[in-house]
């Protein structure tokens, strides 16, 4: 809200620059700037020239002693020609933020040896405190300017822009403002004034008013003003609304919002002439019901929404904004002011459904104040006298079905010292509570009971009562302790300590994280996933996304990376090993979807050469499966893959990853059309691991084998097969031999002398017993009935 | 056989000695001059055949000329050593200033690196780090944190929600905040608690420089007979200087979050300027740095906490925007851009 620190002012004494108060205010929960038009003028104020003399070292020069205030006075150098005894003027202190006369920039005010004089101050001209480029002379502020106000509040343009937080309402005003401004400056509050004569008709014969709907509406007040003149209003009004941010309109709906501003509580004005049988109805409105509101649009309203009415149709729609057909306008005579308390969460509710909040409806919803209705009908109608004129009815319509009872408190003191940490002592207690507007009693030894005033409709608890000191006393005078007591048992997080691991070993093989946002596109995602599979189990979709291609929920990272492939691409890189560990999201059926922990990269472009340029051999299958066989070997598993096929990857260039006969994930070339669909020209290589299905062979610490002592005999053996058998398979037969530790494959050959549509196999076969050395008996035996086995399984040859 | 012959063979070995000039040679003169089949060791090897006499003077001039020509080879060979070092060390010069061999280098995303670094700050003071669904119910995300539908406090937290319908609403959303885990983790365990809780949140909410719709927030939760307001700021301040350093100076101040009673939240004084207002800060010499407070009371009531035996404190921050504030970084959207320039830096 805007608040122009003048009108504040008519409320509290500002004894704080205006910086300082909005700090103040911040750190008390009222988020507050200061708005200047340009100008800071923290240490400018109003000042009286007591006396000018001659400098005594320079004739243009001259002293001019001023009275600050409070008996403190200054003598400092002044060169403006208009400077004289008994001004009142604008006066700089030390380290005030000005604008240099003669360059136009911005400066702060230093303490200055002029011709041999010591000044520490300035009278300012027009141009020093950016109002004007007036520098001919000083600015001369009229003969009533009060001496030691700052010139920010004299001048009245200062504005305090204030963030109101949800449960707040009571802020949403200046009254409510200067009542937060006392008690943090331990001053007193100046209620507006709101007695006036009544000297018209008796309310109860000019209108009557019914609350059908009492579950909407609280309370209704109504003041009525015949003979009125309706015209623009006068000049301090107009101004104090232009500076809130309203428009002035006439004089009747300017008080109106005028109140509203200052007190918070939205009132209505009805032309009483165009009230049908001057009845009011607050009722729910019929179905298909239509209004044409203030803003000239028609609405159609529904049996949820509430609307003030008169004997046949429908006039304002409550609490948010009013009817064309009944407003006040040049010719109105008479006036029937509004003043109600309605339901929040259904003016809410209405006003979100029409996707109309008005500043009516903003105070409406955060809940005010029954009591706050009878007080503002008052005080407009009061405001409204003095400027339309007319007769004010005898007395008041109050319809209040349900009156609201004070509200109060038990708070026991170890309640708040069990909340704030420290033992606050009473007095304490009973004057912060009571400059907020509190009534406070302390009854027994241990509690206080606390009468919350009408406006705080907030505070309801013996908490909310902790925070009221807490935060006006200042959260940074509480203490600060470290939590003492027992420090819970650890639960095991495997899932997190799995990602976390699978992470850094991509990180140290030379994979680049990447995070992607979790909603994707769905023309993206049939183009990786199956579609039979969409729309088998469709993804979660978001009903109103950011953007139209980002509404599914990802249910592949797949999508994710090649976008992030393509951006990069499109930059020039276009070497790239790149990885997202994130969850998908799989559908469930009336329940949250699954979200499953994934880990898939992207590999692509060339290895780097001996000069780290990315000129190598072509990244590829390898290179993929080597980050896979990396990571699952720093996880203590020993995985299998088997060639398969997959949609999106290029069959014969796929291979499924099993652990313990589980499939855990997938690698493989991605398809031509699928890299051609993201604009990438080159080949492709994803893998693919799903870290829930990891998870449950993740086992515990792994055990110490010892280091077998008896030597290792290492021969190699060299075996031709038919092109199509994987070498893997070759391998496993040879490691399933007890006396063989391992089969390292070190060359692959075909071509001449081998016969075509076969290849040579060359294998380091390490053989090695627990017990003892092997002898070349043993060795020489094991191997024979290896090549009988690879020969009768394999249709392998030993190769000569 | 005569002492002369010992002269001249002394004269020999020597002259071969001089002009050898590698290891090789050197074993071969070894051989010849001092190995077994050597002229000296026939000698040395048929003295007692000698008159005694003549045994004792070329015993004495053969032991003396074996002992030289020992010494010979020793400072021989010492020699083509230390020359052979120094040719090594003469032709073996590299250009050190050459790149080394590349090995490639991987990086975290400086999103999973500063959440690391949060929630590990954390972990130091006792608290795990537990997760939780980022898809959620409207009852976990608000209801259960007191915001009903239609509060205004609803504001705060612009929804993306799940296309799914039950009577006529729709129950399920992306989370706005990790906060729906307080409720979750009190549900399922009782005090004492001390967790942190990272993970994706989502807005509705158009982007800027400082607004993204996807976010990483880090939750935390302390509750426990005898937390209270001290507690909330001993432990974030130690956080704060943690992960900001020992010289930052936090501030907090009174907020209103529907969930926490009292509402605050945590600035600290702004590296930049140190206080003195800068871009960085906005002018204000502080940067807000998450919310906190003490837990609602009711919201113990409603897990089946005693709210007058427990009380507990929670909090929660941007990842992002710590990660703004550590690496001077001007633009929230370069996150989730990729762009390898960018993550590469970190």
């Amino acid at each position: 809200m805007r608040i122009p620190l003048k009108w504040l002012s008519e409320y509290v004494d500002i004894t704080l620059p205006a910086g300082e108060l909005a700090h103040r205010l911040t750190l008390a929960g009222l988020e507050s700037l200061v708005e200047t038009s340009g100008h800071n003028w923290d240490k400018v104020s109003v000042a009286h020239v007591v006396e000018v003399n001659p400098h005594p070292n320079a004739d243009r020069l001259r002293l001019a002693t001023v009275d600050l205030g409070e008996g403190e006075r200054m003598t400092v150098v002044c060169g403006a020609p208009n400077v004289a005894a008994g001004q009142k003027v604008a006066f700089a202190r030390q380290g005030a933020k000005l604008i240099d006369g003669h360059s136009g920039q911005p400066m702060e005010l230093m303490p200055a040896v002029i011709r041999g004089v010591e000044s520490a101050g300035m009278v300012c001209s027009e141009r020093e405190l950016g109002l004007s480029d007036q520098h001919e002379g000083i600015l001369v502020l009229s003969e009533d300017a009060p001496i030691g106000m700052l010139l920010a509040q004299y001048m009245g343009d200062v504005i305090l822009e204030t963030e109101v937080t949800a449960n707040r309402g009571d802020l949403l005003s200046v009254l409510g403002t200067a009542r937060e401004v006392a008690a943090l400056t331990n001053n007193e509050v100046h209620e507006p004034l709101d007695t006036y004569w009544e000297d018209g008709t008796a309310v109860s014969e000019l209108a009557s008013v019914a609350i059908v709907d009492s579950d909407l509406c609280f309370r209704y007040c109504a003041s009525l003003i015949e003979g009125i003149k309706v015209g623009p209003s006068p000049q301090w009004l107009q101004e104090k609304l232009s500076a809130s941010g309203s428009r002035p309109i006439n004089n009747v709906v300017d008080v109106t919002n005028y109140v509203m501003l200052e007190l918070g509580q939205p009132l209505h004005a009805f032309d009483l002439n165009l009230v049908g049988d001057r009845k009011i109805v607050v009722r729910r409105a019929h179905s298909d019901e239509k209004l044409v509101t203030l803003d000239s649009v028609e609405r159609s309203l529904n049996a949820d929404m509430l609307v003030i009415a008169d004997s046949s149709k429908a006039m304002a729609l409550a609490g948010i904004i009013g009817g064309a057909p009944t407003q006040v306008t040049q010719k109105t005579s008479s006036i029937l002011i509004e003043s109600a308390t309605f339901n929040p969460v259904n003016i809410r509710r209405t006003s979100s459904s029409l996707g109309l909040r008005t500043e009516a409806s903003i105070r409406f919803e955060k809940g005010l104040s029954q009591e706050l209705a009878m007080v503002a009908v008052k005080r407009a109608t009061k405001l409204l006298l003095g400027l339309t004129g007319g007769r004010a009815a005898k007395g008041i319509i109050d319809v209040y079905p349900n009156k609201a009872r004070v509200h109060r408190i038990m708070v026991s003191r170890e309640r708040l010292q069990r909340v704030l940490g420290v033992d606050l002592p009473p007095t304490k207690v009973r004057q912060t509570l009571t400059a907020l507007g509190y009534g406070c009693r302390w009854v027994s030894s241990a509690h206080y009971v606390v009468r919350v005033p009408y406006w705080r409709t907030d505070v309801s608890i013996p908490d909310d009562i902790a925070e009221e000191l807490g935060r006006i006393i200042g959260y940074d005078q509480l203490p600060s302790t470290s939590l003492t007591g027992p420090i819970p048992s650890i639960q095991p997080q495997p899932d997190r300590e799995l990602r976390g691991m699978v992470q850094d070993a991509l990180v140290a093989a030379g994979l680049q994280e990447v995070i992607n946002y979790s909603l994707v596109d769905m023309e993206k995602l049939s183009k990786v996933v199956d579609p039979e599979e969409l729309s088998w189990r469709p993804p979660v979709r978001v009903a109103n996304p950011m953007s139209k291609n980002q509404d599914q929920l990802r249910p592949t990272l797949r999508v994710s990376l090649l976008d992030s492939l393509a951006t990069n691409r499109r930059y020039g890189r276009e070497t790239m090993a790149i990885f997202e560990a994130g969850r998908v999201y799989l559908a469930q059926e009336g329940d949250l979807p699954h979200e499953v922990e994934m880990v898939a990269g992207l590999v692509s472009g060339r290895r780097l050469d001996r000069w780290g340029q990315p000129h190598g051999e072509p990244l590829s299958f390898e290179d993929t499966k080597g980050y896979v066989e990396h990571v699952l070997a720093r996880l203590g598993l020993q995985e299998t893959y088997e060639a398969a096929e997959e949609y999106a990857l290029v069959p014969g260039r796929t291979a499924v990853v099993s652990v313990a006969s589980e499939r855990i994930g997938v690698l493989g070339q991605l398809h031509p059309e699928v890299t051609g669909a993201w604009d990438i020209g080159q080949e492709v290589y994803l893998f693919e691991i799903s870290l829930e299905a990891l998870l449950p062979h993740i086992g515990g610490v792994r055990l110490y084998r010892p280091i077998l002592r008896f030597p290792s005999v290492i021969e190699d053996i060299a075996v031709v097969v038919s092109e199509d058998t994987p070498a893997g398979k070759v391998k496993a037969a040879i490691e399933s031999f007890p006396l063989v530790r391992t089969a390292t494959l070190f060359d692959i050959y075909t071509g001449q002398p081998i016969p075509p549509g076969k290849k040579s196999l060359a294998y380091s076969v390490s053989y090695q017993a627990d017990d003892h050395t092997l002898t070349d008996g043993e060795v020489e035996r094991e191997r024979n009935r290896i090549i009988e086995r690879l020969r009768k399984e394999l249709s392998a040859e030993l190769r000569q | 056989m005569s002492t002369g012959e010992l002269q001249t063979l002394e004269a020999q070995a020597n002259d071969s000695l001089a002009a050898i000039a590698d290891e090789t040679s050197l074993e071969d003169w070894r051989v010849n001059y001092l190995g077994r089949r050597s002229r000296l060791t026939e000698i040395l090897r048929g003295l007692s055949a000698l008159p005694l006499e003549e045994r004792k003077q070329v015993g004495a001039a053969a032991n003396r000329l074996r002992e030289a020509l020992e010494t010979a080879l020793a400072e021989r060979r010492d020699m083509l050593r230390k020359r052979d070092v120094q040719t090594f060390i003469q032709q073996g010069r590299i250009d050190v200033t050459l790149p080394g061999r590349p090995i490639p280098m991987g990086r975290l995303h400086p999103v999973t690196q500063t959440q690391r670094d949060i929630v590990a700050c954390f972990e130091k003071m006792g608290f795990q780090a537990v997760e939780g669904p980022e898809v959620e119910w409207d009852y976990y995300n608000f209801e259960a944190l007191r915001i009903p539908e239609h509060h205004p406090a609803r504001d705060m937290w612009d929804t993306m929600w799940i296309d799914y319908h039950r009577d006529g609403r729709m129950p399920m959303l992306l989370r706005t905040h990790t906060s729906p885990n307080q409720v979750r983790v009190m549900e399922r365990q009782q005090p004492p608690i001390r967790v942190v809780v990272p993970g994706k949140c989502y807005r509705y909410e158009a982007t800027d420089a400082t607004h993204e719709w996807m976010l990483t927030q880090v939750e935390g939760l302390a509750v426990d007979e005898g937390i209270s307001m001290a507690d909330l700021k001993g432990t974030l301040y130690e956080f704060a200087q943690q992960l900001f350093g020992q010289e930052r100076r936090v501030r907090f101040r009174c907020d209103y979050f529907p969930f926490v009673e009292p509402g605050a939240d945590m600035s600290i004084d702004c590296f930049v300027c140190n206080g003195e207002g800068c871009s960085t800060c906005k002018g204000a010499g502080w940067i807000e740095i998450m919310g906190a407070g003490m837990v609602h009371p009711e919201i113990l009531a409603n897990v089946g906490y005693d709210p007058e035996r427990y009380t507990g404190f929670a909090f929660g921050m941007g990842v992002e925007r710590v990660a703004m504030l550590r690496h001077d970084i001007e633009d929230i959207r370069l996150f989730y851009q990729n762009d390898l320039r960018f993550l590469e830096q970190f």
